[in-house]
């Protein structure tokens, strides 16, 4: 059985990458992400669990990190946006660039991280699927539709990409 | 947020010892969570439940039931092949509960011990009734979310888009105590504001719900799940219907309807189910059907179109009902 006080030393998988630092027991894995960490790629929106901006992969699953404490995460892999591109852009990030689904960005990360999980899954989405897929992240500039492209542009190019290799 | 002490007991006995005053279970986080950052809970100490061996396993037993650990995601029992197999129902109001994101956090225990929604209720500025406060600030306020049904000084709906599901599946919750565990029917679990203003259901703060249990529906069951929401995503119910109905031949022998978002309780309105076994399901007995569910409806002053959407709801699930039958039968 695990106890935790106050303050309290965690190890965290984040990027493949173990990380030790010391967080609050209160803090969310949102909170120790850009404050501890300075992963500042994952967005603070709502901080209720309602905007998606804070989304991060979980065992490869989408989740809200700021509704997840810290201490509760020890032991997952955690994949943040600062995780994804390796030398170059990710083919799904590259479609965004293309396809013009970025207008202010705040939504932008987790909604790639949404739809990297979602693709892992379904390589030949339609339309519909995708918005079904991100119907858990806000965005409140582009209207969806240059998003909603931008993910069947990836899919697409991730379909050729296997291809190849 | 006030801090408090983590635990993760490794057993169910281990986490019973630990409850008691000022100590509060901790399963997904994605309603406490919330709660505690706006000061509306303030535990001392959180219990989470993650480390339990099984809690969150779903299994087919031999005597015909699927048994649901408590602990289970809500994305994992939409996954699950059984769940698509018998009840296509549940499958429903799964995909159509809060978001993908949260999904993947939230467990099926706490989707059913969720809190209110009410914005009085989750505004600080607010000491409601249900925070041991005054009064009811819908009485004479912005009432256009609440109930229809069942208010009493408090008028409150029950969130949970799961509950209506499994009640018209006829579920049962296991709960654990120090002394012995209990199966209880879902639809003796929730408790309305005549018997409670500051729980909604029957647990005590000695108890741990554990498991939810649906029976194998009848043969010929036709079941569905309708939600109407402001948003399509990530939006609380304004009204939904669950509706569970069985034939032999083309007489109704099974029904079961319980309606969502409309009452402080997912609310089951037995007369309309009385009244659809025995008889076929004809377009002039719908239209009864739907007149009955809401003859006991008493809207506030801003929410009157609650009435409508459960007639509308409701109509369109026994349709939907009646053409599943007649498909069969071809
Ligand atoms: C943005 C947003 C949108 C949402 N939309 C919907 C929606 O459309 N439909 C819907 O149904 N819900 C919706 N929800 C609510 C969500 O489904 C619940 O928050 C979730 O199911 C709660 O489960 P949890 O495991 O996270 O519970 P927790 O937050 O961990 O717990 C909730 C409560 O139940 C108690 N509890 C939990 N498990 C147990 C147990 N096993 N025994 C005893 N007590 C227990 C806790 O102490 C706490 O008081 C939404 C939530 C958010 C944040
Ligand atoms: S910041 Fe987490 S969902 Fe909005
Ligand atoms: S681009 Fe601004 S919120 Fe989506």
């Amino acid at each position: 059985m695990n106890r935790y006080g106050l303050k309290e030393k965690i190890e965290l998988r984040i990027n493949h990458a173990t990380h030790h630092i010391e967080v609050d027991v209160r803090d969310t894995l949102l909170d120790a992400l850009r404050d501890q960490l300075g992963l500042t790629g994952t967005k603070r929106g709502c901080d209720m669990g309602e905007c998606g901006a804070c989304t991060v992969l979980m065992d490869g699953k989408p989740i809200n990190s700021c509704m997840l404490l810290a201490v509760d995460v020890m032991g997952r892999n955690i994949m943040t946006i600062e995780g994804l591109a390796q030398d170059e852009l990710h083919p799904i990030q590259q479609a965004f660039v293309e396809n013009g689904a970025v207008q202010c960005g705040f939504c932008t990360p987790g909604m790639i991280l949404t739809a990297k999980a979602f693709l892992d899954h379904c390589s030949n989405p339609t339309d519909d699927d995708v918005r079904q897929a991100i119907s858990g992240n806000l965005c409140r500039c582009t209207g969806y539709r240059k998003i909603v492209e931008a993910i069947l542009d990836a899919a697409s190019r991730l379909r050729r990409g296997k291809r190849h290799v | 947020m006030k801090t408090f002490e983590y635990i993760t007991p490794e057993t169910i006995d281990e986490a019973l010892e630990l409850l008691g005053e000022g100590a509060q279970i901790l399963a997904g986080g994605t309603d406490l969570l919330g709660e505690m950052k706006r000061g509306l809970a303030t535990p001392k100490r959180l219990i989470n439940l993650k480390g339990i061996q099984g809690l969150a396993d779903i299994r087919s037993i031999p005597d015909g039931f699927l048994t649901i650990g408590s602990l289970a995601t809500l994305s994992h029992l939409a996954e699950h092949p059984l769940v698509a197999q018998h009840y296509p129902l549940l499958i429903e109001a799964l995909q159509r509960t809060a978001s993908p994101q949260i999904r993947n956090i939230a467990t099926v225990g706490g989707n059913l011990c969720q809190r209110p929604r009410c914005w009085y209720y989750r505004h600080s500025a607010f000491p409601c009734i249900r925070k041991h406060g005054e009064g009811c600030f819908a009485m004479g306020g912005q009432d256009r979310y609440h109930a229809i049904f069942g208010g009493h000084r408090c008028f409150i709906v029950h969130p949970s888009d799961l509950a209506p599901a499994l009640m018209a599946l006829d579920a049962e919750v296991r709960i654990a105590h120090a002394d012995d565990s209990r199966i209880v029917p879902l639809t003796d679990f929730f408790v309305g504001p005549r018997d409670s203003l500051t729980q909604e259901n029957i647990l005590t703060r000695q108890e741990i719900l554990t498991a939810i249990r649906i029976p194998v529906p009848p043969d010929n069951a036709y079941g569905t799940y309708l939600k109407v929401s402001e948003r399509k995503a990530t939006d609380f119910a304004l009204a939904s219907v669950a509706v569970s109905i069985a034939w032999l031949d083309t007489q109704v022998t099974h029904a079961r309807v319980v309606l969502g978002g409309v009452a402080p309780v997912p609310w089951r309105v037995k007369q309309v189910e009385e009244m659809l076994i025995g008889d076929e399901l004809s377009g002039k007995r719908i239209e009864r059907a739907c007149e009955r569910a809401v003859d006991d409806a008493t809207p506030l002053r801003h929410n009157r179109y609650k009435v409508a959407l459960v007639k509308g709801l409701l109509r369109k699930a026994l349709h939907a009902a009646h053409r599943s039958r007649e498909k069969g039968e071809k």
